[in-house]
């Protein structure tokens, strides 16, 4: 029973068939409460398919995905999505929202008071170093695409999510920008303690960020371990992407 | 005397401009109504798209004196005066509005909408608080276009008795007296004109604040 209350989300045998064409296949594993997990892999290697799962943005065609040891169709869909943190890329900002209204949407939602909401959004600016007199007004449009993302992590974190999902949210960022988010970005999972599942092709991000890494291939989950392990794994998938790195010093 | 058509029918332009007015707004007041929310139900019932643009299509290439003859003989909608007149109206304007409107909230970048139903928005909160502000100027565009073109509609409305500025042209033709054609035609263009600024710049304060 202890150990159950140390996973956040577990895939239990999950196959999805889109267009007669399965996206994802047998994938059965743990996510582990207060862990960054990274999935890696190329364009079309079922990455995003499978975050995309655990928010219930799609429905396994088999088997299942239990998040808080309840599967995601028993949730109600709407009450699962609130506990959950998403961020995507630089689009995910609502352009017609102010960076306060963008950050505060979530707490908005759940109904809370405007005092509580507002004083919730400058902390969380505070958190990712913008400061709130300063940006709470602004669009998206206005801010660098560094901001931005800060702006995404923030309004993700709104409700005080346990668990996080990020599709490639620094993907659009230049490296050294990309670098500094990376590394605060790490720093705040910890302090917080939250469950981040983490999807990229960049095998750099996935060494800066993971606590462990998840290589997909073809849909399938081919290797789940510490980046040490990772280093040493014998998959030629796992290879390929090293080789990357390698190559580029 | 004065023989300078604005000034020779100026009170009467007056006069007939207002009904001509009044028939615009209240048919695009009623267009509007059905129209937009129509839009809105084909976003979510795709299969209803077809049927009801389709519809509004059809209505669309009527001739338009041809639709307020059709509507002589129908009971309560139809006769003659200005309630069949506003309904021919209405009829001509909702295309534009109905497929702007669709147009516009389907041309919603699918990740925002994606985040948002991610964050946890239900699917009337993803309507009011996301598709439709940000489908506004486009939904905007398509009430201009029904306005300018109901505008011009009109003025064909004083063949069944409903006033406006069509009488004057009507007037004009039979006595062959290009003063009365232009009496009812300039002030009926310049009309449309303003119309057409004002809503134009209605649309483009909404565009403030997004890309």
């Amino acid at each position: 029973m202890s150990k159950d209350n140390q996973i956040a989300v577990k895939f239990r045998d999950v196959t999805l068939v889109r267009g007669g064409r399965p996206l994802v296949s047998n994938l059965s594993f743990d996510i582990r409460k207060g862990e960054a997990l990274v999935l890696l892999g190329r364009s079309g290697s079922g990455k995003t398919t499978t975050m995309k799962l655990i928010n219930h943005l799609f429905v396994p065609s088999e088997g299942e995905v239990l998040f808080d040891g309840v599967s995601t169709t028993e949730w109600n869909e709407i009450k699962l999505r609130r506990k959950i943190g998403y961020v995507i890329q630089e689009t995910g900002l609502f352009p017609h929202f102010t960076v306060e209204k963008n950050v505060g949407l979530v707490p908005a939602l759940e109904k809370w008071d405007s005092q509580k909401i507002r004083n919730r959004v400058f902390e969380l600016l505070q958190l990712v170093s913008l400061d709130p007199t300063q940006f709470a007004h602004r669009y998206p449009h206005e801010l660098s695409g560094g901001q931005r993302q800060r702006v995404g992590v923030a309004r993700a974190l709104a409700a005080d999510p346990p668990v996080m999902l990020m599709d490639e949210p620094f993907g659009a960022l230049d490296p050294i920008t990309r670098l500094e988010l990376q590394q605060e970005f790490r720093r705040l999972q910890e302090e917080l303690g939250k469950t981040v599942v983490f999807v990229t092709h960049d095998i750099q991000e996935a060494f800066v960020l993971a606590s462990r890494i998840g290589l997909m291939y073809d849909g399938q989950l081919v290797f789940l371990g510490t980046p040490e392990e990772f280093k040493t794994s014998e998959h030629p998938e796992a290879r390929a992407f090293l080789e990357c790195i390698e190559f580029a010093l | 005397m004065n023989e300078f058509f604005l000034i020779k029918y100026g009170p009467e332009i007056i006069t007939n401009a207002l009904d001509h007015l009044i028939l615009v707004v209240v048919s695009i007041g009623i267009a509007t109504l059905i129209g937009i929310p129509l839009g809105i139900l084909i976003t979510r019932q795709k299969n209803l798209r077809q049927p009801v643009l389709g519809f509004a299509n059809i209505l669309q290439t009527i001739p338009s004196l041809a639709m307020f003859g059709l509507l002589i003989p129908v009971p309560v909608i139809g006769g003659i005066g200005k309630v069949p007149a506003i309904v021919a109206l209405t009829l001509y304007s909702l295309l534009p509005i109905i497929r702007n409107t669709y147009t516009g909230i389907t041309g919603v970048n699918p990740a925002i909408r994606e985040s948002g139903r991610g964050m946890g928005m239900t699917d009337k909160e993803l309507l009011l608080q996301v598709e439709m502000p940000m489908a506004m100027p486009v939904i905007l565009a398509g009430v201009r276009v029904a306005t300018v073109i109901a505008i011009g509609i009109a003025t064909i409305a004083a063949a069944i008795g409903a006033g406006g500025l069509g009488i004057f042209i009507f007037r004009g033709i039979s006595t062959v007296n290009d003063q009365l054609i232009l009496a009812g035609a300039v002030p009926a263009a310049a009309i449309a004109l303003v119309a057409d600024l004002a809503i134009g710049a209605l649309e483009k304060k909404l565009q403030v604040g997004k890309r």
